[in-house]
């Protein structure tokens, strides 16, 4: 026991002692994460292909629409001057694509649209389906029972054809493409987030939380939400990689991206057609690619072992 | 066995340490620890959570964790164990060195049946099959007398009661004559009725096969009633090792008397060196403050079908009681009598069926929302586990503070922490820990984060709902102290709800029985001690363990008339009235009423004991 303090005395006290910082659960989730070497590596990679597809303007001489006829198809050159061919004209690191424009900066572009795709598909996701899923799980009974069915029956719709609809009726743009793919993730966000929810509301402390007269909100936004954040970081992580490649897909149907704009999917695409004559119009945009969503899977995996180290 | 080999310890373990390789460095759970046991004989290993008490067996049959590593050596009849291959091990284990552990629902394969659990360890050790090992295994169930073992064989685990299932453990563990039992909690994880059986069978085995029994547990009762040679340990050493009757009557090592000291008794309720009991004013004796009528809870049970079909499950059926201004009221009762969801009811976190509550006489049936919120200004409650009851993602600070701030809004921010400090030092913590968070603290620290964010609003009434059960024993003693204490600085009632008749007889003013939501008996801390009237009462107090080896042995137990019914059957509430009984699960009963055998003291109707 600690000798009583006077209360005098207690002012003095809290000046001097400064209050022992206290370690959080997020502080030891950091430390984890940054001890797991693949996910810090994935993150590097990850940030400089991310600024290179930020600066892309600055890190080529050639506009990504820029189209010079006689230099279609080129094989990779990393020196200007003539190649082996006798093609005079500045180096094309990644080669010339089908129409005579240059890989490497139309590469760096497709990352700038696959990754904004990705994060705000994501972001739509995450906002619709927290809400969502939260409110489900927290209201539970009835309302709990009719949010969830109806989330199963937009599950059972194929995705694939109500995209097709969607691009149909409204035309092929740029941001109904980030709507019509968050539409579709938001719904195993809603369950994850619901049953994450199911599960801190019956922990003790929600109790008390109640038994100390903390109304329904605060215990949504003090207790609940907090507690669900965990779950919900690691599976935004494995949703990025996902909605990159349902983009790609879509770009690949031709329901994608419109030209002369690209993005991976499209480069892929447009690769394979040229396989047998032009092989580095698949490859670099298909390393590049793959070297993302690893990367994101490697960061959800480092977050999923950093945030719950019990379930290793 | 022949006369030279009895003279042979069974186990004998020398120099023996455990260590552990963490993250955070070497962790050593057992450090140079030699002990002996001969044939037929009972060693208590005592020792509180982290002694290293399990992990010294565990290791020294070759169950350790992937990241620890032995030295020593652990000789069993000449062989040591701990230079054995997994092969060799597997012809001891499960043989001749058997082992319980405390949980029997996860020790035991949810998808075998009963029989082929047991029949498994005969075939593996014995090569006993067929018919044989089906006679085998009736017999070594018949032994834990388990009534109508055969039937039992084709049961599943879940569809057996949690003593039930340890006595199946000890059955396996007892199939192929083993000359060690290792007990490891046997019976923590049950009721004290059920306790008091599963020791009871423990000892016959020991007379009547003659097998060793290393018993380890942290509750000194339990080690009273069983042990012949006592070693108590601590970090991970043993600090005193004797006969019971030394390590009881005459403990050397401060660790062992303050254990001894620490624990509370139900033969010694005033012991000197506890904080007591205040006694009631006549003003306080005057003042009701809280008064339950006929409270009923009931769940309904969903039965399944096409058209579902519910059933009342009746976890609370009808309790009155009243309380007064600074005074306690303990309420015991086994697993599933509904104490805690009366605690509940009263708190108005749960829905009541039927009933009223009156606080200072206003019915909380009337109150509405608004009013309720201001009412938990008044009604607080402290919860069983401290860890899971403290949002992991808040600082102490913050889980004291959130009662103030949600009920006091006007509170200036300064004033909040003034208040949060004061109750830190209330309670015994470093106020400069404001900001650290639970998952740093002892299970003890963070009970007193929880003590002190049920005090920080100053209430009336604080529901203790098995506050101190999860802690140890040393701890324990400070919590209940500290409740005391706050008890007497700051003139709160209490209702202390725990399943230990001990230490609710320490603290409690008056004691309530409950059975099956159901008011057995209620009286005064002496009168219900002294005085039990109800045959569940007398069952209830008979089963506790006492440390006191001679007391312990001499007592005469009352057994119960069969393990606890299930609630849903109505005919269980009148397993102590069988006289005005209707044999149908789903009629309406009697309701038995409760009698007033002295000023104060009430008792459910019983047939004659």
């Amino acid at each position: 026991m600690i000798t009583p303090i006077l209360p005098g005395e207690r002012a003095e006290i809290m000046q001097s002692a400064e209050a022992v910082k206290g370690r959080s659960l997020w502080v030891d989730a950091r430390r984890r994460l940054f001890r797991n070497k693949a996910a810090v590596v994935s993150m590097i990679v990850l940030g400089i292909i991310t600024l290179m597809a930020i600066f892309a303007p600055l890190l080529s001489p050639y506009a990504f629409d820029e189209i010079d006829y006689d230099l279609v198809q080129r094989a990779p050159s990393w020196w200007p001057g003539d190649d082996v061919l006798g093609y005079a004209g500045g180096a094309h690191w990644f080669g010339m694509d089908s129409v005579g424009r240059d890989l490497f900066i139309r590469t760096l572009y497709g990352a700038r649209v696959s990754l904004a795709v990705g994060l705000v598909a994501t972001c739509v996701s995450l906002m619709i389906g927290v809400l969502y899923g939260a409110t489900a799980g927290f209201l539970g009974g009835r309302i709990d029972n009719l949010m969830m069915r109806f989330v199963d029956i937009l599950y059972s719709l194929p995705f694939i054809f109500f995209v097709i609809i969607l691009m149909v009726i409204f035309e092929q743009n740029f941001i109904l493409l980030f709507v019509a793919i968050g539409a579709v993730e938001w719904l195993t966000m809603a369950r994850i987030v619901r049953g994450q929810t199911l599960s801190v509301k019956q922990k003790e402390f929600v109790e008390a939380a109640r038994a100390g007269g903390v109304g329904t909100w605060g215990i949504i936004t003090r207790h609940i939400i907090p507690n669900v954040v965990g779950p919900v970081i690691i599976y935004v992580t494995l949703t990025i990689p996902a909605v990159i490649l349902a983009e790609s897909f879509l770009s690949f149907l031709g329901l994608g991206i419109r030209e002369p704009m690209t993005s991976w999917g499209v480069l892929i695409s447009e690769g394979a057609n040229a396989l047998e004559t032009a092989p580095w119009l698949l490859i670099f945009p298909a390393v590049f690619m793959a070297i993302t969503l690893f990367c994101f899977n490697f960061i959800g995996d480092g977050l999923r072992d950093a945030l719950d180290p019990k379930d290793r | 066995m022949s006369d030279s080999s009895s003279n042979l310890p069974i186990l004998y373990a020398k120099n023996f340490h455990v260590r552990f390789a963490t993250p955070d460095g070497e962790v050593h759970a057992v450090n140079d620890v030699s002990f002996n046991i001969h044939e037929g004989e009972c060693l208590g290993i005592v020792g509180e959570s982290g002694s290293g008490k399990s992990q010294l067996f565990l290791a020294g049959v070759g169950l350790l964790a992937s990241n620890g590593r032995t030295e020593g050596s652990f000789l069993y009849r000449g062989e040591n164990l701990a230079a054995m291959s997994q092969k060799q091990l597997n012809q001891i284990r499960g043989a001749k060195i058997t082992m319980i552990f405390q949980d029997p629902l996860t020790s035991l394969t949810p998808h075998l049946r009963i029989g082929d659990q047991i029949t498994e360890a005969l075939r593996h050790h014995q090569h006993m099959t067929g018919e044989n090992a089906t006679k085998r295994a009736v017999e070594s169930l018949e032994l834990v007398r388990i009534p109508e073992a055969k039937r039992r064989l084709r049961q599943y685990p879940h569809e057996l009661s949690g003593g039930m299932r340890q006595r199946v453990m000890i059955a396996m563990a007892t199939a192929c004559g083993p000359d060690l039992l290792i007990a490891d909690e046997p019976t923590t994880a049950l009721d004290v009725t059920v306790q008091a059986q599963i020791l009871e069978i423990m000892r016959d085995l020991k007379t009547e096969l003659n097998t060793s029994i290393v018993l380890i547990s942290h509750d000194m009762g339990v080690i009273a009633a069983m042990a012949d040679r006592v070693q108590v340990m601590r970090h991970g050493e043993f600090v005193e090792s004797g006969t019971a009757e030394e390590v009881f009557y005459n403990p050397k090592h401060s660790y062992t008397q303050m254990l001894l000291e620490a624990m509370p008794r139900i033969d010694m309720p005033d012991r000197p060196g506890h904080t007591p009991l205040a006694p009631l004013s006549e003003e306080e004796q005057r003042t009701t403050l809280l008064e339950v009528e006929d409270v009923k809870v009931h769940f309904p049970i969903h039965l399944g079908g096409w058209f579902p079909k519910y059933k009342p499950l009746r976890a609370v059926d009808g309790v009155s009681f009243s309380l007064n201004q600074g005074e306690t009221l303990g309420i015991v009762g086994e697993s599933g009598c509904g104490k805690s969801t009366l605690a509940r009811a009263v708190l108005a976190l749960l829905p009541k069926t039927d009933g009223a509550v009156l606080w200072c006489g206003k019915n909380l049936n009337d109150a509405d929302k608004g009013n309720l919120r201001m009412l938990r200004k008044e009604l607080q409650i402290v919860f069983q586990d401290p860890l899971a009851s403290l949002d992991p993602r808040m600082t102490i600070g913050q889980s004291i503070s959130e009662p103030l701030r949600a009920l006091e809004p006007d509170l200036a921010r300064a004033e909040v922490t003034e208040r949060v400090h004061a109750m830190m030092e209330h309670v015994g913590l470093d106020p400069t820990w404001i900001n650290r968070y639970p998952h740093e603290f002892s299970g003890g620290q963070n009970q007193r984060v929880g003590i002190a964010r049920a005090m920080i609003v100053r209430p009336k009434l604080v529901i203790c709902d098995e506050a101190v059960s999860a802690l140890d024993v040393s701890i324990q003693a400070q919590i209940i102290d500290l409740l005391l204490s706050l008890q007497k600085t700051f003139g709160m009632s209490m209702i202390f709800i725990s399943h230990d008749l001990s230490v609710v007889r320490q603290v409690s003013h008056r004691v309530m029985v409950l059975y099956l939501g159901r008011m057995v008996e209620l009286a005064d801390r002496n009168a219900i001690y002294t005085d039990p009237r109800h045959p569940y009462t007398r069952a209830l107090i008979s089963a506790v363990p006492v440390p006191d080896p001679k007391k312990e042995r001499a007592k005469e137990r009352v057994p119960l008339p069969d393990d606890l019914p299930s609630p849903l059957d109505s005919r269980a509430t009148l397993t102590f009235l069988k006289s005005k009984r209707i044999d149908d699960p789903d009629a309406v009963q009697y309701v038995p009423q409760m009698i007033e055998v002295s000023p104060g003291h009430f008792v459910a109707e019983h047939d004659p004991v």
